[in-house]
């Protein structure tokens, strides 16, 4: 047994999820059927976008912000961001530019998501 | 003296989409005052992702939202000034600025947009008792030296307040390799979204006490612990709960104060609700040709209905200048009753246009299994029911042009809620 809170309104329904049977994932306290697929996703397979920052060489800012491309299984958050500590990138930097390539074989890469032009 | 059609008083999201959408209108002769030495304004500092849903249907982080719309205003070539501070404005739409390159500059306007944004209520603005060590910030200065920065303000954190920047910055300190050691609300409830509550406290297993304060704040040089305490039903805190939790840091998120220092040396009229301007539904204040849109008119929680309330004020703007003579039209308040703490706009312009209208609100506690209801002269104009409504989301009220011309013809106006 498993609880959540559904994010999905501000209702905030109290979810309590039975996953005993990965087969047959059993949901109650939702009020409305977005609730009852969020329980399900929360315990089979939760995952979380990853929001951060890396030091940056030569810019006109000392960090640029990064997004892992699309969400990441969320038992890897704080491993995927082990992977930015002590990476320093040269500026220029643009929107979309790949920070950190395939994280944890995921397949999603660290992207910036701040333009960072290079000081003079 | 410095000639300009329309003047927009600072470029974060909302004069962003001000300048773009009296662009689009037709105007060309614009200009944006902006302090910073980067238009964007707030958003540059919220990396965190969750941005934009509503306007390009994908989750943006702040950066990215303001490049786009930065990328329009340039696509545009609607002229900026970075670094510049304005000081004064003037019942007659004199501006007086201030840059290190053309020092003191003196602008006139034929319309001025106010899209100054909030600021952060300070620790004088709760009054909490205790030492002045450092290692005590508003949720926003932190962020902003994490992310602009990049500098860690502490390692062991508290924070006071349970609003949306102080949830976002217990995750993004929690991520830097700070441990958050509690977050701490006055209040029976959180003002800030269930999104983040979840995502930012629960994933991690921050403590949320609710009903709880901080009642001290001890060391010298340096922050070394705050007491919280419970507090009863009339916010006081129960001395004998308090408890000692050992921190270097104390974040505070205490509430937005919308900036309307220009707007009272203008002489505009402020709501005491709000602490932004009264407008009518072109989002004009009481002083003609002065608008507000953005946080500064009203504390929104996405930046999406900003960019959208910007959007209007900018198309208003232009109207308004292209006005042969400007007719004063009567209007009638709507008032906030029963439930309902204020509503934006205050005012509607009598006998006007039919046209769609947006009616923005905030409650004042927690209602579940309510309605909010739109009522003329007694009569329902618009009834919109709800599971549960709460300070910290703003609600819409969506009108179609026959309920607003409704409205427009009526003597009295009231917004309120009624249980189910």
């Amino acid at each position: 047994m498993k609880e959540f809170i559904c994010i999905n309104c501000p209702l905030g329904c109290h979810l309590v999820v039975d996953d005993s049977d990965k087969n047959n994932v059993k949901v109650t306290g939702y009020t409305c059927l977005r609730g009852k697929q969020y329980g399900i996703d929360e315990v089979l397979h939760p995952k979380r976008m990853v929001t951060s920052s890396v030091i940056v060489l030569n810019g006109k800012m000392p960090v640029v912000s990064v997004k892992t491309k699309e969400a990441i299984p969320k038992g890897l958050i704080f491993k995927s961001l082990e992977l930015l500590k002590g990476l320093k990138i040269e500026a220029p930097v643009h929107i979309g530019d790949v920070v950190y390539q395939n994280i944890l074989d995921t397949g999603i890469d660290f992207v910036a998501t701040r333009n960072v032009e290079r000081s003079k | 003296m410095k000639n300009v059609r329309i003047l927009i008083i600072g470029g974060g999201p909302a004069g962003l989409a001000a300048a773009i959408s009296a662009y689009d209108k037709g105007e060309r002769d614009i200009l944006i005052l902006e302090r910073e030495d980067k238009l964007g304004g707030i958003l540059n500092q919220c990396i965190h992702n969750g941005f934009g849903l509503h306007t390009f249907k994908e989750e943006l982080t702040g950066p990215e939202y303001a490049q786009r719309f930065i990328d329009q205003v340039n696509e545009r070539q609607i002229k900026y000034l970075l670094n510049t501070t304005v000081i004064r404005v003037e019942e007659n739409l004199e501006v007086k600025a201030l840059n290190e390159e053309e020092g003191l500059l003196n602008i006139k306007a034929e319309a001025i947009i106010l899209s100054c944004g909030c600021r952060e209520r300070p620790r004088g603005g709760v009054n909490i008792a205790g030492s002045r060590g450092s290692g005590i910030y508003s949720a926003g200065t932190a962020q902003k030296l994490v992310n602009i920065d990049g500098l860690m303000p502490g390692k062991e954190v508290v924070i006071l307040g349970s609003g949306d920047i102080g949830l976002i910055m217990a995750r993004r300190m929690t991520f830097e390799g700070a441990k958050v050691k509690a977050v701490v609300e006055l209040l029976p409830y959180s003002s800030g979204l269930n999104r983040n509550i979840v995502q930012c406290l629960n994933d991690f297993d921050i403590p949320l006490m609710f009903s709880h304060t901080v009642v001290d704040i001890k060391g010298e040089d340096r922050v070394t612990s705050v007491v919280i305490a419970e507090v009863d039903d009339h916010l006081n805190p129960k001395m004998e709960t308090a408890q000692e939790i050992k921190c270097d840091t104390l974040l505070l998120s205490v509430g937005l104060l919308p900036e309307n220092e220009l707007a009272k040396g203008a002489g505009v009229s402020l709501s005491r609700i709000t602490r932004g301007a009264y407008v009518d539904d072109n989002l004009m204040t009481s002083v003609p040709g002065i608008f507000e849109c953005g946080n500064v008119l009203h504390v929104h929680d996405l930046v999406d209905f900003v960019s959208l309330e910007a959007k209007e004020a900018g198309e208003k703007a232009v109207e308004y200048i292209n006005e042969s003579e400007h007719i004063k039209i009567d209007r009638i308040e709507i008032k906030a009753e029963d439930g309902v703490r204020y509503v934006v706009p205050e005012f509607i312009l009598k006998n006007n246009d039919a046209s769609e209208m947006t009616l923005k609100m905030r409650v004042g506690n927690v209602y579940r299994k309510t309605k909010i209801v739109v009522e003329a002269d007694g009569e329902v104009i618009h009834s919109k029911p709800k599971q549960i409504v709460t300070p910290g989301e703003m609600e819409t009220i969506p009108l179609k042009s026959d309920e607003v011309l409704k409205l427009r013809n009526a003597k009295e106006i009231k917004v309120y809620l009624r249980s189910v």
